[in-house]
């Protein structure tokens, strides 16, 4: 519907039927403090029972008021449909810090789990930016992102920035003080879900099956423990972030299952980085980027070799995992434990 | 000269984003200037210094902050262009959530924090509402559902304004910002330009100095709160 469509819409009905028809509309009231007008009228009758005073301290007077409502429902309508797909992002190399070239052509399809692997302060993050902005070019490393195999123009590049992207990091923290059901309802509400029963219900038992201690969904998202934070982000990320891209710096191995972890994103088609130091993870990735002196040194494509020492990998993490948790209980730790 | 025009409430991270966008901008060295407006003390003069960036700093004291910026700023620009500068930022402090330091055709930065609170974007009023970028930080240290349901709720009152999250530490996010700046427009004076948005009214006694309390005290423009139930 255009602007014009959504005036015609609010004036031949109820305000009432319109909030039932566009929840979020009651935002926008209460934005302008008009959550306590009459709903059984429509809005431009309703408004007439404000005083003007009250919109002009908004800059606004009723036709105003009529007009930004109309948009308003237009932005979210559209919002609504417009959610940002990626089937596939491409590097193309730039330099590294030695001003040598990369010589990198890497495509990435959704659903691909991606490693960032490299000493500290080798440019691991830089990359994670370069991905983050769309680089054309453009930034100190030279490099190229496309998207769906196409450069993208400076428009597309802001319309996307920002939208593309989600981030998960090991200092992320809430600060919200809410329930774990409240916290999902809002984000469900702030991606406009149609079925946010469903979807938060969704998350909350997939961010139950990561954590290693389970938690009701009345818990204060801030009563988290470290890893039950993790697992609801990791959870709500999959499940109901509109981005394609995921940004993830190290996911730490206390109190989540960071095998599943990794599955599940990788299952919600998405295209993953990975930055870590974590043979489990790096292995379970389907690619390796290995950075060297600000560049892309090279990329590995993890081979059954690699895959098969997985197995022997997880023994060794399970027995430090049986050793965390005898610690835990106040056991004692011997070394007829390790045989 | 170009000019920019960046606010937002107290510690949101103006300085910071200011700091860094500069470094991350292709331009000569000294060739952008600040002029800071601030209220009563500012910290941020000598962080400008030690960056080699030209700065004024200007405090309103007991005057209204914004009452202070529109009376000062064509000031600030005639400054500038004496100056030589290629870029002057202006940066002021939004005390109230109903300051608007923004004039129409120069580009307007509104700088939030998502430690605010996740419905401060909806309480803010014409700071956000009327700026064509939202900048938003200290996105580093909270979930990406917030940072999601935050620029949500910036979105919400204002759909047009374009929303970039920066870190004003590491600078992330300040490359898109410069691209922006690009944009700004020639300016050579301010005279006859319009402010987006009235500054906040204030003309009664105490605006004045009056101290004591009570109703034969009060004059000039008053708004009383109706107390329900009485």
């Amino acid at each position: 519907m255009s602007v014009k469509d959504f005036i015609n819409y609010v004036r031949s009905k109820n305000l009432g039927d319109v909030l039932q028809d566009y929840p979020i509309a009651k935002d926008f009231l209460a934005n302008f403090r008009l959550d306590g007008i009459t709903k059984a009228l429509p809005l431009p009758q309703a408004l007439a029972t404000v005083e003007e005073e009250t919109l002009d301290e908004f800059g606004l007077n009723r036709e105003g008021v009529l007009l930004k409502f109309c948009l308003f429902l237009e932005d979210f309508a559209q919002a609504e449909e417009a959610t940002g797909t990626a089937a596939s992002l491409t590097i193309l190399g730039g330099f590294n810090k030695l001003k040598e070239p990369e010589n990198i052509n890497l495509t990435i399809a959704s659903g691909e789990v991606v490693s960032v692997v490299g000493p500290t302060g080798s440019g691991k993050s830089r990359l994670l930016s370069d991905i983050e902005c769309l680089a054309q070019r453009d930034t100190p490393t030279g490099r190229q992102i496309l998207i769906n195999g196409a450069a993208l123009d400076e428009l597309q590049r802001f319309e996307m920035g920002g939208k593309l992207v989600a981030q998960l990091s090991q200092n992320m923290n809430f600060v919200m003080d809410l329930t774990v059901r409240e916290f999902l309802e809002m984000h469900a509400k702030g991606r406009l879900a149609k079925n946010t029963g469903e979807i938060v219900e969704k998350c909350f038992l997939c961010a139950n099956e990561l954590a290693g201690e389970k938690f009701s969904i009345d818990t204060k998202v801030t009563q988290l423990s470290g890893g039950q934070s993790r697992a609801l982000m990791i959870a709500d990320t999959a499940n109901m972030s509109n981005s394609p891209v995921i940004l993830i710096d190290e996911i730490e191995n206390a109190g989540i299952d960071r095998r599943q972890a990794v599955e599940l994103l990788a299952k919600s088609e998405k295209i993953i980085f990975i930055s870590t130091h974590d043979p489990l993870l790096a292995l379970r990735a389907d690619k390796r980027i290995v950075i060297k002196n600000g560049g892309i040194d090279k990329v590995i494509e993890i081979c059954e070799a690699e895959r098969k020492s997985l197995a022997a990998i997880e023994r060794i993490d399970h027995t430090l995992q049986m050793l965390r948790n005898r610690l835990r209980t106040g056991e004692i730790i011997t070394e007829e434990l390790l045989k | 000269m170009k000019l920019v025009t960046v606010a937002g409430p107290p510690s949101s991270g103006k300085t910071s984003v200011i700091l860094k966008l500069i470094e991350g901008m292709d331009l000569a060295k000294g060739s952008i200037g600040v002029v800071k407006f601030d209220c009563l003390t500012s910290f941020d003069k000598r962080s400008y210094q030690e960056a080699g960036i030209p700065v004024q700093v200007g405090f309103s004291g007991k005057i209204c902050p914004d009452h202070y910026y529109v009376s000062n700023i064509e000031d600030a620009v005639q400054w500038g262009i004496q100056s030589g500068l290629k870029l002057l930022i202006t940066e002021s402090a939004g005390l109230c959530n109903r300051c608007s330091p923004y004039i129409n055709g120069i580009l307007s930065i509104c700088v939030i924090d998502n430690l605010s609170g996740i419905n401060t974007p909806r309480k803010i009023g014409p700071m956000l509402r009327f700026a064509d970028i939202v900048v938003i930080t200290k996105g580093d240290i909270v979930s990406q559902a917030e940072r999601e349901v935050f620029s949500f709720n910036v979105k919400q009152v204002n759909s047009s304004g374009k929303v970039i999250f920066v870190n004003g530490i590491t600078g992330q996010g300040t490359f898109l910002l410069a691209k922006y700046l690009e944009q700004a427009r020639d300016t050579q004076t301010l005279k006859e330009l319009k402010l987006r948005f009235t500054t906040p009214a204030a003309i009664c006694s105490y605006c004045t100095g009056e101290t004591r309390i009570g109703e034969k005290y009060q004059m000039g423009m008053l708004k009383k709160l109706e107390f329900e139930g009485i």
